[in-house]
């Protein structure tokens, strides 16, 4: 039988769901690679008498950034040194980072790829005549552990074939934390401090997305590691095409809005990420530029990146955009730059890079070159090889066009907003960025409110760890989290909240809906409340148009940053009468509630940074430039959730590795 | 694309306990229809096109369509998962096919070493739990600001 085209929502929901209650020592929040990482390492330091439970809003064999595959891991440190990861990192971040977190991971991160290979993930390795040999063949040369040597495309990538890297890494996590203790399919929207204890984190509440059911969850401490945000700025396809998000598009900005509403600190939420990639499609460059060692022309057919034009362009922003390795933000300033000027479309010369590498190639080089090129996309990025098919676009015969995309807000990538998260407690670490709890001892990572920590995207000022480092991170949270937890086992969390109160926060969009639905013959217009199909397209309007987004070439002034405010501020207003009447659309409610406030502190801290620190990301142009008499520190906020009110502030920066 | 269900190859995993492609999804859009019992994508505008749907498939009745504001009609790319490679079959709009297969995994499903029966030994050290069992010293920067 033909199926009817169906609207949103097969699982209805109901004023009154059914409540379920508990208590754990340990909670994650989140099922990505920082929370598989946190999930393989908390037993081995959890105590007998200690519990764990992980809630994943998806599946977790497929949740999270990494759900399509990777086609490279982005961060292994190997023979480099650790000093030289913190200086790429700081330079492609334009001098503004936390060098304690960073320097540590790069300690840390080696080992998580190491167990990603025992695991089963291929590695690629170089043979002993220099030649690459893939993950199945590289088998062969031994472990990196043992050894081997991977395959690098730049300092600090190296060469996968990851299609299933997130099924084998999370294969891992539920052997080692037990189905028992994960939850799957429940959505955590708010977080809860302590009735009695001052700054304390007691737990979490949430619901299922496959049935009526209120999850309300006690905890001592807990991780919150959702990724970071998306779709929060109007994309550039608006139709069917609003899925194909750089980053996942699921991601929803939920680890800055939970994490902030009770009061945890953010740092450089002005930072954002609009990375060039593969028009439409948004296919990765990376090995493109690295492994093909391809160019970008102008639309005259000029490598334009490389010419006098673009060299006293960089020069403005010395040292980092006179640095060997150009910061990102400068790579897309130069791109905006030729397209400003007339000089468009950018065009990835793929014809001329695999023509050049062939010329030292055999045939069958030339066809495993080729299949480098496809696994690239197919890898990590499918739909970007199907436009390619779609297009007949054989990359040896012709050229694709390269664009800047959408703003994205992320803490493990080339960006580093986020928590602002303590320090390790070592030596060499200054005492400002080392955060102490009611016992006067330091946890790491863990955010300035007490016993809630995060990890990956969530943690700010450390960009650059990616699939990898978030793993790593995950884990070092997870050993953090279990010595909390000890040195405060007495705790008790108590709510101020009743039972009740939870579950109507949590359920209202359902209330309000099945308070209203009946009023109009049209379920979707209605004047008592906005869905929130409605209310997302009321943000990407406002974002694009004032808040920096594609439309105005990434550009905000102050006039424009105060007219947004104002827009968000409504918004939050009318989130009172969201409405949701089905499960799905619930969770659609609660996901939009995290994209308006995690937007909102990204403007804001874009507002009270007077210049312009990432040209190519954005651009303030009341403040154009960068001041570093004034501007050389981070900037953080902190919302008071009792009194309402945002606190913005700047924050030292402390250099901690020479240059 | 969105994903797409072909009406005659979907089962709906015969009425078990797990629909794949819902299990699956990471945004929530493969859902059940209970009465033809046929899947469906119920937001095609906010798929990723992860292929997640299409890769687990029991039936192979799940393909991608491109994204209609952008993709021309009539190319198609389709996975074959095996258990340790992945062959595409990439079909252009011109009818040109490319057969590629890659390594997904190097060791038998399940068999991740989870470390299940390792325990750390000092909470206060920086050591994660395979690192302490590995004897490994944690570095201390040395050039210094």
């Amino acid at each position: 039988m033909a199926l009817p085209n169906k609207p949103l929502g097969e699982l209805k929901a109901v004023k009154d769901p059914e409540v379920e209650e508990r208590e754990v020592d340990v909670l994650i929040v989140g099922g990505g690679m920082a929370a598989c990482g946190t999930a393989f390492e908390v037993k081995k330091w959890l105590g007998d008498d200690q519990s764990v439970l992980l809630v994943d809003k998806a599946a977790m064999e497929r949740s999270g950034a990494v759900a399509q595959g990777l086609s490279a891991i982005n961060t292994y440190i190997g023979d480099n040194k650790k000093e030289d990861y913190v200086r790429m990192v700081r330079n492609d971040l334009m001098g503004l980072v936390r060098e304690d977190l960073i320097y540590d991971l790069g300690c840390h991160v080696d080992d998580s790829v190491h167990l990603f290979e025992e695991w089963g993930l291929p590695v690629w390795k170089k043979a002993d005549d220099g030649k690459n040999l893939d993950g199945k063949k590289g088998t062969k040369a031994g472990t990196l552990k043992s050894g081997a040597t991977p395959v690098r495309t730049g300092k600090w990538q190296i060469m996968i074939n990851g299609e299933s890297y997130k099924r084998i890494v999370s294969e891992a996590a539920k052997l080692a934390i037990g189905d028992e203790n994960i939850l799957e399919r429940v959505f955590i929207v708010e977080l809860l401090l302590d009735a009695n204890k001052e700054n304390t984190i007691a737990g979490a509440v949430g619901f299922s997305v496959r049935e009526n059911k209120v999850f309300i969850i006690k905890c001592k401490t807990m991780m919150v590691a959702c990724g970071g945000a998306v779709n929060i700025y109007q994309p550039r396809s608006v139709g069917e095409g609003k899925g194909r998000a750089w980053y996942p598009v699921w991601n929803a900005g939920s680890t800055y809005t939970m994490c902030m509403r009770v009061g945890a600190e953010l740092t450089m939420m002005e930072n954002r990420f609009t990375p060039a990639r593969f028009k439409d499609g948004y296919g990765p460059v990376g090995a493109w530029f690295l492994l093909f060692k391809a160019k970008t022309l102008n639309g005259l057919g000029e490598a334009f990146a490389g010419g006098d034009a673009a060299k006293a362009e960089l020069e403005r922003f010395a040292p980092y955009g006179t640095a060997a390795i150009t910061p990102t933000c400068l790579r897309n300033h130069l791109m905006l730059f030729e397209m400003k000027e007339g000089r468009g479309p950018i065009m990835m010369d793929t014809v001329t890079a695999l023509a050049d590498l062939g010329k030292t190639m055999n045939k069958k080089e030339l066809k495993h070159l080729e299949a480098e090129a496809w696994e690239d996309f197919l890898d990590m990025t499918c739909g970007q090889a199907n436009l390619w098919c779609a297009q007949d676009c054989e990359p040896e015969k012709k050229n694709s066009e390269v664009m800047p995309t959408e703003p994205y807000l992320l803490g493990s990538h080339s960006g580093c907003c986020g928590l602002w998260t303590s320090g390790p407690d070592l030596d060499w670490v200054p005492d400002a960025y080392k955060i102490k709890a009611p016992n006067g001892k330091v946890y790491k990572l863990m955010t300035t409110v007490n016993g809630l920590f995060t990890a990956g995207d969530g943690t700010g000022g450390s960009g650059h760890k990616f699939s990898s480092g978030s793993h790593a991170e995950g884990r070092m949270v997870a050993k953090q989290m279990v010595r909390y937890s000890k040195d405060f086992a007495d705790f008790t969390p108590t709510f101020k909240q009743s039972k009740e109160e939870l579950v109507d926060l949590v359920y209202k969009p359902v209330r309000v809906f099945l308070e209203n639905c009946d009023y109009t013959t049209a379920i979707d217009i209605n004047p008592n409340y906005i869905k929130p199909n409605g209310m997302m397209y009321r943000l990407m309007k406002a974002t694009h148009e004032y808040g920096a987004g594609t439309a105005t070439f990434y550009q905000t002034s102050n006039k424009s940053l105060e007219i947004i405010m104002n827009l968000l501020q409504v918004m939050r207003e009318d989130c009172e009468k969201m409405a949701a009447g089905d499960l799905h659309e619930l969770m659609r409610a609660w996901e939009i509630i995290h994209r308006i406030w995690t937007v909102e502190a990204h403007l804001r801290h874009i507002q009270f940074r007077k210049e312009t620190r990432y040209p190519g990301f954005y651009y303030q142009s009341d403040h154009p430039g960068q001041d570093d008499e004034n501007w050389f520190c981070f900037v953080n906020s902190k919302y008071d959730p009792a009194a309402a009110k945002w606190d913005i502030f700047k924050k030292d920066y402390i250099k901690i590795i020479s240059d | 694309m969105p994903s797409f269900v072909i009406q005659e190859k979907c089962d709906g995993c015969k009425g078990g306990d797990k629909t794949a492609c819902m299990y699956i999804c990471p945004n929530d859009l493969m859902v059940l229809e209970p009465n033809a019992m046929k899947a469906y994508n119920q937001e095609p505008d906010q798929c990723w096109e992860c292929f997640s749907c299409v890769k687990i498939c029991p039936t192979q009745a799940i393909e991608v369509r491109g994204y209609s504001d952008f993709v021309p009609l009539g190319s198609s790319i389709m996975p074959m998962m095996g258990t340790e490679d992945v062959m595409w079959t990439c079909k252009f709009r011109n009818g040109l096919i490319k057969r590629f297969k890659f390594p997904i995994r190097t060791t038998p499903e399940g068999t991740a070493n989870a470390y299940s029966d390792l325990k750390g030994k000092d909470l206060e050290s920086g050591l994660l739990s395979t690192e302490e069992a590995d004897s490994y010293e944690i570095p201390v920067p040395t050039e210094l600001a």
